[in-house]
């Protein structure tokens, strides 16, 4: 696929209390081994793309860590492959930054210097398997200036700010809005836009030249009528992670069989950081049910309707419902949890016993000793 | 090429016939085991947390699934600019060219491999042992004891030490007489085909084998002794942790269910002595509602409704509502369709036993291991012969 890829985190509002607390959305873990960012990403390698920039904001440490040399999503190369683009303000000290225009802008040397047609931007807040190349095939048919991807299917109201458009029956997209609420056709953007290269260059230096900041409002909004914009439906799994309620709801709508299948299979896998940890081990005593589990976990206690990242450990007699613990948790035996979001790290100390509700899981910050 | 203290030979070229159907298409060391490895990835990563990082890896029986398992080697952090690993099949030469004729023959064809690193020692290994060890604490030991050869033993059980290569020491763990599979033993130390040598004086025993036409070109049956027989200091260096051979349908079996045991006899969960592998890209696993499983190991992107007791079980395997399955083996992407009964079986990779089958002991056969082969279909009607077929 003759186009690159651009991952903008700015737009990602850091919006998951503790869980993003010292790390961007982008690097929230997911799904029992996944970090958000690779979903993303991996459709982006799976559809050909061989060169992609991460237009990091700020807290990205954990980040990089995680993306290394891009090797586990094949992009280690020796042209193209893994670039992290700084922020604005680390090329520009200077100035107070308004929007991501200005990261946009700020890094315009790389995507100008790309050798491809295309660019794909997307963003990290959604969750969602696609094939992109149907996605360009459906902008050349349409001989369109952007197309815009969107969804239909029904999400968590939970306050977020979100984009939402409509089309008319030739799918031209013929409104957008940035709001809280919902408009009349509820068209989700999935954040996911295709547009020629050099059409993404003269945007943002049109824009940047006039003061304007803001990606979405300034650069596609704007241009509503005077640029051909089409809305692709994807009519695949879409999780929009907006707030820990909507984290919640998605992580446990994994526990259903045909998601999980939809999610990490089809129509292509999702590559993440790999741990080299052993299979998980099941004890005799291990009651394990409705749940998923990644390698390293190791099992004595009662699990249910939960998902246990890597190297998570569950003693004998501990009882989890409903929850989810990242990597390398520890709970301890005699412990009950029920609708609690355990962050990396944490251990939960023999005896105790803490309950959320299913709207208002609790949430134990990385590395806390309970 | 930079100077290297020692470089690992990694003898990979065995069929391992006495494994049947699980050797059918591949070499031993690309065996499956341990719910997402592979045999070789033990020889491999002990070199890795050694500190080795030169390893050349010989190649020769049925070569495409190691050739691509191992690649440029990254699994194993031996993706190096300067060592790394170096698969080392038998090529042509001016003057004909031959297969490797025997452990010896492997390691004396590559001579100019081993040359171009200049290194002072040579670890001979086998990539089809299960076991953890430390190579670096045995060349210490080698190097403090000025040996010229040094050969790593475990003690085995009496009654079985004359299926295994024997040490004769004395006090000092000199060997004094090496024995190969002895009828009347008089040690139990075996040797487990791990062998440092002084790289000067190995070359000139293997320049001696390579043109003795009367020579067998093993290391057990001729270099051994011979070095033996001229004097030469060698020492045995005793292990005491786990040491498995999986040369056989049964200790393959074996072997996986010692993961099993509580505490594990074989601990793959020790994060100071991480077993590499090469990763497959999967989801973590998901047991349903109607799902069990206990004392078992489960990899990553399983779908499991069924019953699994004592079982290792390889990424991508799917267990169908109402199967029971236990003291099994089951390979990667097999499909155990629901209702289906296994016991005490191994197995292969992407095999679908169908919805109705059983596949477990009969009366009277009790000890023996139903193989299923790799992509093998089983129905109901066709599994009587699985049971048994292979010893």
């Amino acid at each position: 696929m003759d186009a690159m890829g651009i991952i903008n985190l700015y737009n990602s509002k850091e919006s998951l209390a503790e869980l993003t607390l010292h790390r961007p959305l982008a690097a929230v873990p997911f799904a029992g081994r996944y970090r958000l960012i690779d979903f993303p990403l991996s459709n982006m390698v799976n559809s050909g793309i061989s060169s992609v920039g991460i237009m990091v904001h700020n807290k990205y440490r954990s980040l990089m860590d995680h993306l290394r040399s891009g090797k586990e999503w094949d992009l280690a190369r020796k042209r193209d492959g893994l670039a992290i683009l700084p922020p604005a303000y680390a090329n520009h000290p200077e100035g107070k930054q308004l929007g991501d225009i200005e990261n946009f802008h700020s890094n315009l040397d790389y995507i100008s210097h790309s050798r491809n047609k295309y660019v794909v931007i997307a963003g990290a807040s959604m969750v969602y398997n696609i094939d992109l190349t149907a996605v360009i095939k459906f902008h050349e048919t349409n001989k369109a200036d952007i197309t815009a991807v969107y969804s239909s299917k029904e999400q968590l109201q939970d306050g977020a700010v979100r984009t939402l458009l409509r089309v008319d029956s030739s799918n031209r997209i013929i409104d957008m809005q940035v709001k809280s609420g919902t408009c009349p056709d509820n068209h989700l953007s999935m954040d996911l836009y295709i547009m020629e290269r050099k059409l993404l260059v003269d945007l943002i230096e049109n824009c940047a030249a006039r003061g304007d900041y803001d990606f979405v409002k300034h650069c596609l909004i704007k241009n509503i009528g005077n640029l051909k914009m089409f809305g692709f439906k994807h009519q695949g799994y879409l999780a929009h992670i907006s707030s820990t309620q909507s984290y919640f709801k998605h992580t446990m709508e994994l526990l259903k069989p045909e998601i999980w299948e939809e999610l990490f299979f089809t129509p292509n896998l999702i590559y993440t950081k790999v741990k080299d940890e052993p299979p998980a081990k099941y004890k005799a005593e291990a009651i394990v049910v409705n749940s998923l589990v990644a390698n390293g976990c190791y099992i004595e206690g009662r699990v249910e309707n939960s998902i246990l990242f890597r190297g998570v450990r569950v003693e004998k007699g501990a009882y989890i419902k409903d929850c989810i613990i990242m990597q390398k948790g520890l709970i301890a035996s005699g412990t009950t949890l029920q609708n609690v979001i355990c962050d990396k790290d944490v251990q939960i100390q023999s005896g105790r016993s803490l309950k959320g509700e299913p709207s208002y899981p609790i949430i134990i910050k990385k590395g806390m000793v309970i | 090429m930079r100077k290297k203290e020692c470089v690992a030979m990694l003898l990979a070229g065995g069929q391992g016939s006495r494994l049947g159907l699980l050797t059918k298409d591949l070499a031993k060391p690309a065996v499956p085991f341990g719910g997402k490895y592979r045999i070789i990835d033990f020889a491999l990563s002990n070199c890795h947390n050694s500190g080795i990082d030169t390893v050349g890896v010989l190649t020769q029986y049925k070569p495409l699934a190691l050739n691509s398992y191992i690649g440029i080697g990254s699994a194993w952090d031996l993706d190096r600019n300067d060592g790394g690993v170096y698969v080392l099949p038998p090529y042509v030469r001016e003057q004909g060219g031959e297969w490797y004729k025997g452990t010896a023959d492997a390691i004396y064809q590559n001579i100019n491999f081993i040359d171009s690193f200049d290194p002072e020692y040579v670890l001979v290994l086998s990539g089809d042992h299960i076991y953890k060890m430390d190579y670096s604490l045995m060349l210490d030991y080698h190097i403090e004891k000025n040996a010229d050869a040094t050969i790593a033993v475990i003690a085995v059980l009496w009654e079985e030490a004359s299926r295994f290569g024997i040490m004769n020491t004395d006090e000092d763990k000199h060997i004094i007489e090496f024995a190969e599979k002895p009828k009347n033993p008089k040690s139990n130390l075996a040797s487990m085909g791990i062998y440092i040598f002084n790289w000067a004086a190995l070359r000139e025993y293997l320049e001696a084998d390579g043109s003795d036409a009367a020579s067998s070109h093993d290391f057990g049956k001729d270099i051994i002794p011979k070095m033996l027989n001229e004097g030469r200091k060698m020492l045995a260096y005793p292990f005491s942790g786990y040491w498995k051979d999986v040369g056989t349908i049964d200790s393959f079996w074996e072997a996986n269910m010692d993961l099993l045991t509580d505490p594990p006899q074989f601990d793959i969960y020790d994060a100071s002595w991480r077993i590499y592998s090469v990763n497959p890209v999967r989801p973590p696993h998901y047991l349903s509602t109607s799902a069990k499983v206990r004392s078992s190991i489960v990899s990553e992107g399983c779908q499991i409704f069924g019953e699994v007791e004592h079982c290792v079980v390889f990424p991508g395997v799917y267990i169908g509502t109402g199967a029971k399955v236990t003291n099994s083996v089951i390979m990667p992407e097999a499909t155990i369709e629901a209702g289906v009964i296994i016991d005490k079986a191994i197995v292969g990779g992407k095999a679908v036993i169908k919805q109705g089958s059983t596949i477990c002991n009969k009366a009277g056969k009790s000890q023996e291991i139903a193989v299923v082969a790799e992509e093998m279909v089983v129905s109901p009607g066709t599994e009587a012969q699985l049971c048994g077929e292979e010893k």
